[in-house]
């Protein structure tokens, strides 16, 4: 008999293989579906309020849960990744993924945050830092976080949302204990107010035909206001150039104000939020714009909750007909999102990655529509300039530069604080003049002009004039002004390594990952930086291509600190 | 010099260059021979910018510029070649491979990024290295090595723009920034469909195909297209030589072919290796003498309880032939002059268009029977009877590329996410680009999400549907009077009969609500452009000639046919339905759908053959079921189909081919129709043999061989033709210089070929050299110096008046209705791993692997009631038969609806159906079976 063995069926068992009935990704039960929808309540399933979304989901379980994700991604009709990545984008969202057994770990109770900004490490952060864990106990989360915008008091702790000034650890162990966590409405002009002292006038001006647009420009443009983020584009300029693109124009409003050391739009937004609300409005009116999105970064809860107010009451009574739509926007904790395309990504409701230029914001921006972005300060000195007249804008300024500049003035002076001074002042006379002088004790070793990515120079170039484009022959630039004072005492040094290599770590946390020379460069730089011996040779290479190659600011000027301390502070790597 | 005025002119390292409108300057240097390192950058891909190794410089800007994403200006001035661009190149390499180096190098032989980091000579050694990354190789078909990873993003552009899957995605940030399938889980946890466009994609080996099959030596790459579905991708099959010394295909990669551009899904890139599958026939085998046929033996042999050797012994393909012809012979000749004949034959339409031209004419004139059919039958039978009584022909207006061009687009009772994930990806394109879907499905399919309107009717009301939405077009004034008017018949008749089907009326019938039915019949109406797809979802039914007629109405009434953009298209679900049909593989027609009782057809094909043919149309599938379980249909042969997986009412019919007098089934694997047969013959895969095949869209492909079949198979052409000489034909196609049928032979093939186009108007154009030449032509072609017509009616249509006549259909229920007793009602379909019944990809073991149990799809609210858990066993019963299968508890399927794949001999979905037959297309209906269900105690 022929006896040819045919194999029998056989498992193939070197492949991994589903155990069971394929699952095409998380499955989403209802109850999941409806707790979501709780969550959301009237919010519009709308894709770009993908952030607004996680931030409802977020403030009411503590946490993002994967099941939430997957539920919300359902609901958008998004896929999942589509809502993880976006999610996980963002460090004030804390997502969680299921156990084995498809549980969550309870969400901690309380999170206590503490800036770890250059200021706030001068004034003790490090040690508070290391005290609060043990002091508030297992169920208390304590976080590091990057500069929360608040250098004039600090060191600075935040329980939940409600910051500490000048904290120590007896203040927050006792909000803690008291559980006061909500921020405290800033004591603002409010709406009525801000009216009864003219306020609107100007605006509604404009919609009557007493002003009309042209002059309104012009007024702009010769006041010579230049954009006080950081970019210093012409503000008069860019109203007219988004003015000629074609219709629906979008307004966005970055009130991210994240670089640190920098707390200026904060302390104006906290104190006058008309003057700004009616600059805005006056840019909507001449550049024909019916759409604005505020873009308010999360730490600013305060400030949050003040807006909210007023600009419902603005809607409630509008000053004039026909007023824009204003969307205000939460932030999710992203340096990033402060750069103008990040911005925009992030109002979309995505990832706050700075997108290719060209095309210009201007011309393709929010939505793919021809877009005025503005800095909040920008728009606060609206009304005061087309009503004053151009020149009592451009008649301040000191060594020949024009105009008014806020400096936010932290680190070692004595009082520290938004300083309305003019353009070109000097640092040593910024600080005499303005700050009380320097603490008792202490000599001038160094400065920051314009917040972490500005550079460092050295106090003996503290009388050099402070302005746009001064500083670039110094390696040096002033951005937003955001000036952080470093000193020498007989008992301590303020050395700008330490300042360098706190730097660095911030732009590695923050840098959104997707071109090389930032992801990887900052990467290396801090790692190579950290060394006592610096690789000053390699340094500078990935400087160069940092500074050459990266897609946006945030890359380019990564650099700065470090090639700072080559340039001003050799003695300190020699010491080493 | 005479230049084009759009073209740029600028000045790249020195030298003048001009660039085409939207040209990129890396492009433009590419053109110029300038090299510029890039690795983000990929053709196909939308430009990203991130990995900046391609920075140029551009003077009188401030920073470097990537020369992947900048247009020039007229009179720029770029330099890739300066210190400071070489400089950051460099850099931007270095830091890369200080990352990703070493493990690129251990990943993949082809990384781009060690060729550019090599070619510019890029230090190693002087940056700190990353952390280790861990590799997840939870996947059958690829592995993630993210130590190789750069973040280049085209695994996810190719994943999300090209696929439109959107499972991969960028996570976290900065140094942190991790690619990530869903919520950064194991692939195989994910919801990957594993179409592989990632791995194609990937430049440093960070996605490879899984167990270190993208290291393997290439020998030889043959282009050739993909066996499966009908949507007919081109690929290149990568032969070279396993351990063992035998050749084997270690990779496919997709092809710019008309229909997939390069893509491919999970089938077609990792469900190849059933070729090499162990179980494959390599000898003839004969039904050992006293072993009765038992339909119980086929669930016996796949749980693995009986060898194959106990049914059957071994024998000489001498032996084998001379059986299986004399068994042919033996009732053909024993058959009483003027009773119907007792054999049937069933050919494939998984194989050539020269097999089944070959195979149908061995049927009529070697079995002197028209009882040949095949599973378009199963498939589409309705549909191309509609086609073929309103359009006069059976085939699509459009290819499914048009979707592109289209403004609306109406996707019904398909899921070609699953069946078809290339056609689909085009679908979901066009829906990013601004077209609108309206999917009618009684299942949230994956292309739910991409829908504008997902209409989620009850089962089995589609034509409830269909005329609720005609008739808000004819009461609305939305018919396109011109168009009707000049070419189109039976207008009024359709206007009376959808008279009464109002929108509330029709809602309560099909569950959608009227103004939903409004909205859509507005918009479909209304737009530029508006194109129908469907599938099995609408031919399936016992009333699928009338589905398909609406569909027909709704595209004549509103003028939507005849442009780019429009039209009607069944989506072919096997890789030669088309083709097969063509050729004549169907019961009442000759080859180009000449109809067997016209005298002019008859007359023509009996000249040609030289031999009597019958006058009467053959017998159609079921119908030759059921002839075979009456005793009246004897000796069958059986040509790569398996109607004991694919037909209705699947137990009757089991019992039917058992007893059979005389089967001969020809195969690759030992399929359960094999178990029941009494000769088998070890047949060619698709990868083994020379060919032609026409896809969906009639785009005629050619197919080439890339291994030679296992042990003694044989060549199909070859097997046929010489059971066709056994039975008295006197063939000469494979000659003594082809070989002796094992090897493919281009020349018999070519022979057969250029037989059946004397036949075919259609492919007058395409001999087989332009095929060979051009590998694809749209059909018909008439002349061979020009393209075929991709989109046909556009002036008339193919009938004695060129012009289309609508017939008229109303809403009728089904026999199969829930009662108490059978409360659910259970569709039959396909998961996206699995084709058919799964001779095939139950053989390839990674398709298997991913989804190697049968799945019973239920909604969690049923789950509940039944007590079924996901994972559990549930029983299913129906009043034909019973299967049991692992509970899918999903929202995908509306409460009171079940779904059951019929790829799987474990839970043979076909033992619940009936075979209750549409009239016209005499396709069963599949799709709705009533039935009750169970959960079974784990």
């Amino acid at each position: 008999m022929n006896t040819t063995a045919i194999p029998l069926q056989k498992v193939s068992d070197q492949l991994p293989r589903r155990k069971q009935a394929r699952r095409n990704g998380r499955s989403v039960a209802s109850a999941t579906l409806d707790e979501v929808r709780e969550a959301l309540g009237a919010m519009p399933l709308r894709r770009d309020l993908l952030i607004e979304h996680l931030h409802a989901l977020n403030d009411r379980h503590g946490q993002l849960r994967s099941d939430h994700l997957a539920a919300l991604a359902q609901l958008l009709k998004l896929s999942q990744v589509e809502v993880y990545e976006v999610a996980s984008f963002y460090h004030h969202f804390d997502v969680v993924r299921e156990d084995a057994q498809g549980g969550y770990a309870a969400a901690p109770k309380l999170t206590v945050r503490v800036c770890n900004g250059l200021s706030c490490e001068l004034a003790g952060a490090q040690a508070l830092l290391a005290k609060l864990p043990a002091l508030l106990g297992a169920e208390v989360r304590v976080l590091e976080a990057p500069c929360v915008g608040r250098c004039e008091q600090a060191p600075v702790a935040v329980v939940h949302q409600r910051a500490v000034p000048k904290a120590d650890a007896a203040m927050v162990q006792a909000l803690v204990e008291a559980n006061q966590r909500g921020d405290n409405l800033p004591d603002a002009i409010d709406m009525a107010a801000y009216q009864a002292q003219g306020g609107y006038r100007l605006l509604r001006d404009c919609h009557t035909g007493t002003r009309d647009v042209e002059s309104v420009i012009k007024t702009m443009e010769d006041s010579g206001l230049r954009g006080l983020g950081g970019a210093g584009f012409p503000a008069g300029r860019k109203w007219r150039i988004v003015r000629a693109e074609a219709a629906p124009r979008l307004m966005a409003v970055n009130i991210d104000e994240g670089e640190p050391g920098t707390f200026k739009d904060r302390h104006y937004l906290e104190r006058d939020p008309h003057r700004f609300v009616e600059g805005m409005l006056v840019a909507a009116w001449a550049v024909g714009i019916d759409r604005i999105f505020v873009y308010l970064r999360d730490e600013y809860h305060g400030c949050r909750a003040l807006l909210e107010r007023e600009l419902a009451a603005l809607r409630a009574n509008p000053p004039v007909p026909n007023l824009p739509e204003i969307e205000l926007r939460r932030g999710a904790g992203a340096y990033i999102c402060g750069e103008e395309s990040a911005m925009i990504e992030s109002i979309e409701g995505k990832r706050g990655m700075p997108r290719l230029r060209p095309p210009y914001v201007a011309q393709v921006g929010l939505f793919g529509r021809p877009t005025l972005e503005h800095n909040f300060e920008t728009l606060f000195w609206v009304r005061d300039i087309v009503e004053r007249g151009p020149q009592w804008f451009a008649s301040h300024g000191r060594h020949g530069r024009h105009g008014l500049r806020s400096f936010s003035v932290s680190g070692r002076v004595r009082e520290p604080g938004v300083k309305l001074a003019p353009a070109g002042i000097t640092l040593r006379e910024l600080v005499d003049e303005y700050c009380g002088g320097l603490p008792e004790g202490h000599e001038l070793y160094g400065y920051l002009p314009g917040g972490a990515s500005g550079g460092i120079l050295p106090a003996s170039l503290a009388d050099i004039p402070l302005d746009f484009d001064t500083l670039q022959p110094h390696g040096c630039f002033i951005g937003s002004a955001a000036v952080m004072v470093l000193t020498k005492s007989a008992t301590h040094i303020d050395r700008a390594v330490d300042a360098a290599r706190n730097l660095m770590r911030f732009f590695e946390d923050e840098s959104c990952g997707q071109c090389t020379p930032c992801r990887a460069g900052t990467t290396k730089t801090r790692a190579l930086i950290e060394h006592d011996r610096w690789d000053t040779a390699l340094l500078a290479e990935l400087s160069q291509v940092m500074r050459d190659a990266s897609i946006c600011g945030l890359g380019q000027a990564a650099p700065n600190p470090v090639d700072c301390v080559v340039r001003y502070f050799p003695h300190e790597l020699g010491a080493q | 010099m005479n230049k084009p005025v759009d073209f740029i002119e600028f000045s790249l390292n020195g030298k003048t260059v001009a660039a085409a409108p939207g040209e990129t300057l890396l492009n433009v240097a590419k053109r110029s021979g300038v090299r510029i390192p890039h690795l983000c950058a990929k053709n196909g891909l939308e430009p990203a910018g991130n990995c900046r190794a391609c920075v140029v410089e551009v003077k009188g800007e401030r920073t470097l510029a990537p020369s992947c994403c900048r247009t020039p200006t007229p009179g720029m001035t770029v330099d890739s070649a300066s210190d400071r661009a070489v400089t950051a190149q460099k850099m931007v390499l270095e830091l890369l491979t200080s990352d990703a180096g070493v493990a690129s190098a251990e990943h993949t032989h082809e990384s781009e990024l060690l060729f550019w980091a090599d070619k510019w000579k890029v230090p190693r050694g002087r940056l700190p290295g990353r952390a280790p990354v861990a590799k997840d190789a939870s996947h059958p078909a690829f592995e993630v090595n993210l130590d190789a990873c750069i973040q280049c993003t085209r695994c996810i552009r190719a994943c999300r723009d090209i696929q439109v899957n959107d499972v991969l995605g960028l996570a976290m940030r900065g140094a942190h920034a991790k690619i990530v399938f869903d919520q950064d889980d194991a692939v195989v946890a994910s919801s990957c469909v594993a179409c592989g466009e990632c791995v194609q994609a990937c430049p440093t080996g960070a996605l490879m195909p899984a167990r270190g099959a993208g290291l393997a030596k290439i020998d030889r790459e043959v282009e050739s297209v993909c066996p499966y579905c009908g949507v007919g991708c081109q690929l290149t099959l990568h032969v070279g030589h396993d351990s063992q010394g035998e050749e084997k295909i270690h990779v496919v990669t997709g092809r710019d072919g008309p229909a997939n551009h390069g893509r491919l899904c999970v089938k077609g890139r990792f469900g190849f290796d059933y070729v090499h599958n162990e179980r494959r026939l390599t000898t003839p085998l004969v039904r050992r003498a006293g072993v009765a046929k038992d339909p119980a033996d086929i669930e016996r042999f796949k749980r693995g309880e009986l060898a194959l050797s106990a049914l059957f012994r071994e024998a000489s393909w001498d032996e084998a032939l001379d059986l299986a012809a004399g068994g042919l012979a033996r009732i053909r000749d024993t058959t009483p002059p003027g009773t119907p004949s007792r054999l049937a034959g069933f050919g494939s339409a998984k194989g050539s268009n020269e097999e089944a031209y070959l195979f149908q004419k061995l049927v009529r004139t070697g079995m002197r029977t028209h009882n040949v059919d095949h599973c378009t039958r199963l498939c589409h039978a309705s549909s191309v009877a509609a086609l073929l009584e309103g359009l006069g022909s059976g085939a699509v207006s459009n290819p499914v590329e048009d979707v592109a061009q289209a403004d609306v687009i109406l996707l019904i009772g398909a899921n070609p996410a699953s069946n078809h994930p290339v056609a689909a990806s085009w679908i979901k394109n066009a829906v990013q680009r601004g077209a609108r879907l309206i999917l009618a499905d009684p299942r949230a399919t994956p292309m739910a999400r991409f829908a504008q309107w997902h209409l989620a009717f009850r089962p089995d009301t589609d034509v409830a549907l269909l005329t609720g939405m005609l008739h808000v077009i004819v009461a609305e004034g939305l018919v396109d009077e011109a168009f009707v008017a000049a070419r189109v018949n039976g207008y009024e008749a359709v206007k009376a009969s959808v008279a009464e089907a109002t929108p509330e009326r029709m809602a309560e019938i099909c569950g959608i609500d009227a103004d939903t039915i409004r909205e859509v019949a507005r918009a479909f109406a209304t737009s530029r452009g508006s194109m129908i797809l469907w599938g099995m979802g609408v031919s399936q039914h016992v009333h699928g000639t009338d589905n398909a007629r609406c569909l027909i109405a709704l595209s004549l009434l509103t003028g939507q046919i005849g442009r780019p953009g429009t039209g009607l298209h069944p989506l072919r679900g096997q890789n030669n339905v088309q083709g097969a049909s063509d050729a004549g593989l169907i019961p009442m027609m000759y080859p180009n759908y000449q109809r067997v009782v016209r005298d002019d057809a008859h007359a023509q094909f009996e000249a040609m053959w030289g031999t009597p043919l019958g006058r009467e149309p053959g017998l159609t599938v079921v119908e030759i079921i059921k002839e075979a379980a009456a005793g009246r249909i004897t000796g069958m042969y059986v040509e790569g189909e398996n109607p004991a997986m694919s037909d209705p009412d699947l137990d009757h019919a089991r019992a039917a081919m058992a007893r059979l007098e005389h089967m001969v089934v020809q195969d690759i694997f030992a399929t359960e129709t094999a178990i029941l047969a009494d000769v088998v013959l070890p047949a060619s895969a698709f990868a083994e043999k020379w060919g032609s095949v026409t896809n969906t869209d009639r785009l005629i492909q050619i197919g080439r061989p890339a291994l030679k079949p296992p042990g003694q198979a044989r060549q199909d052409l070859w097997s046929i033709e010489q059971v066709g000489r056994r039975l008295g034909l006197g063939w000469n196609y494979w000659r003594a210089e082809d070989g002796d049928g094992h090897a493919a032979a281009e020349a018999p093939t070519a022979r057969v070929y250029e037989e059946m186009r004397t036949v075919m108007e259609p492919l007058a154009g395409v001999p087989w050299s332009r095929l060979v030449r051009e590998d694809a032509v749209v059909t018909p072609a008439e002349r061979e110096d020009q393209p075929g017509h991709a989109v046909v009616f556009t002036e008339n249509f193919p009938t004695a008046d060129g012009r289309a006549t609508l017939v008229p259909a109303r809403f009728v229920a089904g026999p199969e209705q829930p009662d108490s007793e059978f409360p659910f009602v259970i569709s039959t379909g396909r998961v996206l791993e699995h084709w058919h019944t799964g001779a095939m990809t139950r053989h390839a073991d990674v398709l298997d692997a991913l989804a190697p149990v049968p799945t019973i799809s239920l909604h969690p609210d049923d789950a509940q009631r039944l007590g079924a858990v996901h994972g559990g066993v549930l029983r299913v019963e129906s009043h034909h038969g019973a299967i049991e299968g692992v509970a899918d508890v999903t929202r995908a399927v509306n409460p009171g609806h079940l779904f059951v794949p019929f790829a799987y001999w474990e839970a043979a979905a076909n033992k619940l159906t009936g075979s209750a037959l549409d009239a016209f297309g005499k396709i069963p209906g599949f799709k709705v079976t009533a039935v009750r269900a169970f959960a079974l105690p784990a």
